[in-house]
Formats: structure tokens, sequence, C-alpha cells
């Protein structure tokens, strides 16, 4: 089994906030992702997918295709906006980067499960170069 | 909803690989230049994995406030411009970035719980580095 890795990058606004909880304990422990103006990153996200390469073509999956699925799937509504107001998964959960990360598996998943043959192995979102979260589908 | 948190730290710190077992002929041999008697420092990186369920409240596997201040307390302010060779944890263990990965482990095994430490990653130069998961 080969595993077979692809990076793009993304930039989004983002707040941590539970609505449950007053403004000070949000403030405590989320100290300042708390500010409700947000704030921003550039996010790398990394897909990893594993399965054996095809004997005609040498591929796991075709780089091109990953590209492009993680481009339509992920990128076009996440790259430049604001992800608690913007992107539907976050409506009611907080765009913390362990739940990007399982935002992004549960989008690319599908795809590449429907396309036959490889598997999704881990997705794992770098919020900044010293800070990544990753899931791989375990529940 | 198990998932991985990540997080880099460095440090600079010197050391000597030498050890009290073998002649001085043996430990130039095994260890090179890295066997000089005035030892030579690297800026490490140290990668800490956390594993957990995500706490639906939080949305986080492990705060991060509470994993820099420990992983600060137990390893930075411990070894960062320090000879790693003259700390106690190394009186009887060689230096080497395995001994150092091992050792780094340990130090963090608890302190973060409930999240579970999966894996440190300890990176002597850019181009080596060590991995332990405590098996």
């Amino acid at each position: 089994m080969i595993l077979l890795t692809r990076r793009a990058t993304f930039s989004a606004s983002h707040y941590y906030w539970n609505d449950g909880w007053t403004s000070e304990k949000n403030e405590q422990v989320f100290g300042r992702c708390a500010n409700r103006n947000g704030h921003g990153h550039n996010y790398t996200l990394e897909v990893t997918v594993a399965g054996e390469p095809d004997p005609m073509t040498g591929f796991v999956v075709d780089l091109k295709w990953l590209k492009q699925v993680m481009e339509e799937d992920v990128l076009s509504d996440w790259d430049h906006r604001h992800l608690n107001l913007e992107v539907a998964e976050f409506a009611k959960l907080i765009p913390t980067t362990e739940n990007i990360a399982i935002a992004a598996w549960k989008r690319l998943e599908p795809r590449v499960q429907g396309a036959g043959g490889a598997q999704l192995s881990r997705v794992r979102v770098y919020e900044t170069p010293e800070i990544y979260a990753e899931y791989r589908g375990e529940r | 909803m198990k998932a991985y948190f990540g997080r880099r730290y460095s440090f600079s710190a010197s050391h000597r690989l030498h050890s009290d077992a073998l002649t001085a002929e043996e430990n130039r041999t095994a260890y090179g230049k890295c066997n000089n008697p005035h030892g030579h420092g690297h800026n490490y990186v140290v990668e800490v994995l956390a594993a957990g369920a995500v706490d639906p409240e939080t949305g986080m596997v492990v705060n991060m406030a509470t994993l820099d201040a420990v992983v600060r307390e137990r390893v930075i302010d411990r070894f960062d411009h320090m000879n790693l060779n003259l700390d106690p944890l190394f009186a009887n263990r060689v230096p080497t970035t395995e001994n150092l990965c091992r050792t780094v482990f340990e130090l963090l095994e608890r302190g973060f719980e409930p999240a579970k430490l999966e894996l440190i990653r300890v990176e002597e130069t850019e181009n080596n580095f060590f991995e332990y998961s405590g098996n």
C-alpha cells in the first residue's frame, strides 16, 4: 500500500465562541481566539489517500484529480471566507482546527470513496506551521 | 470523534555523544565528530501529537494553553540553552536524539488528560528526525 499526499492552502477568518457559555468563560477558555471580530490564518490542507498503484498508470490516484476534488469540495467554499459566518458546517460548530480537519474529511471522503480504489487515510490541517490537527476517520 | 492535535516547539542545546562503556577509540568510531570533547549544539524541534475525543463544548482535543504550559515547564525550560549531558536524565543515557525523543515522551506522558500522548518527534536538524510512541 502506498500513501499519497497532496497539499493546498487557503486563507480564512474565524473566532472561537460557545453560545452556551458566558463571555467571561469564553474569554477564559479561548483567550484571544474569542475576539468576536475574528482573526485569520493561512491554512494548509494536507490530504492523504492510501491504495495500490494502478498497474496501467502507476498512480494510486491522479494527483490532478485530487487537486480538483480538494478545490471543488473544500477550497471553493472556504478560501477567503469567514468560517463562522459563511461556511455551513460552522454555523453551530466551533471552527477549531480539529473541527476543520473533521469537516474537510466529511467533504472529501464520499468523492474519494466513490472513485474506487484509494481510501482516504488522513486529513491534516495546519493553522500555522507550528499548529495542526489531524483526523483519520476514527469514531 | 477521535482526532489528533499537533504542536511544534523548539529549543537549543548542546551535547556530546560519548559512552563511558566504550574506549576512546570505540567512541570515536561510533560517534565520529559528535564525540568531539567539547560538545556541539543543535536547534531542536519537538513535535507533540496528542490524541483524544473532540470535546463537544470546546471543539478541541486538548487546550493549547494547557499543552504549551506543560511542554514549556517540563521540556523547554529544562533543556533550552543547556548542556544535555549534564542533565541527570542523561547521567546514564547518551543524549542521542533517539534517547532525547524517548526522554521527552517520558517527561510528557501525563499531564494533559483526557488527551493521550500519541507521538513525540524530535528533529535534530532539518534533515533528520526521530519519533517515539511509547512502545
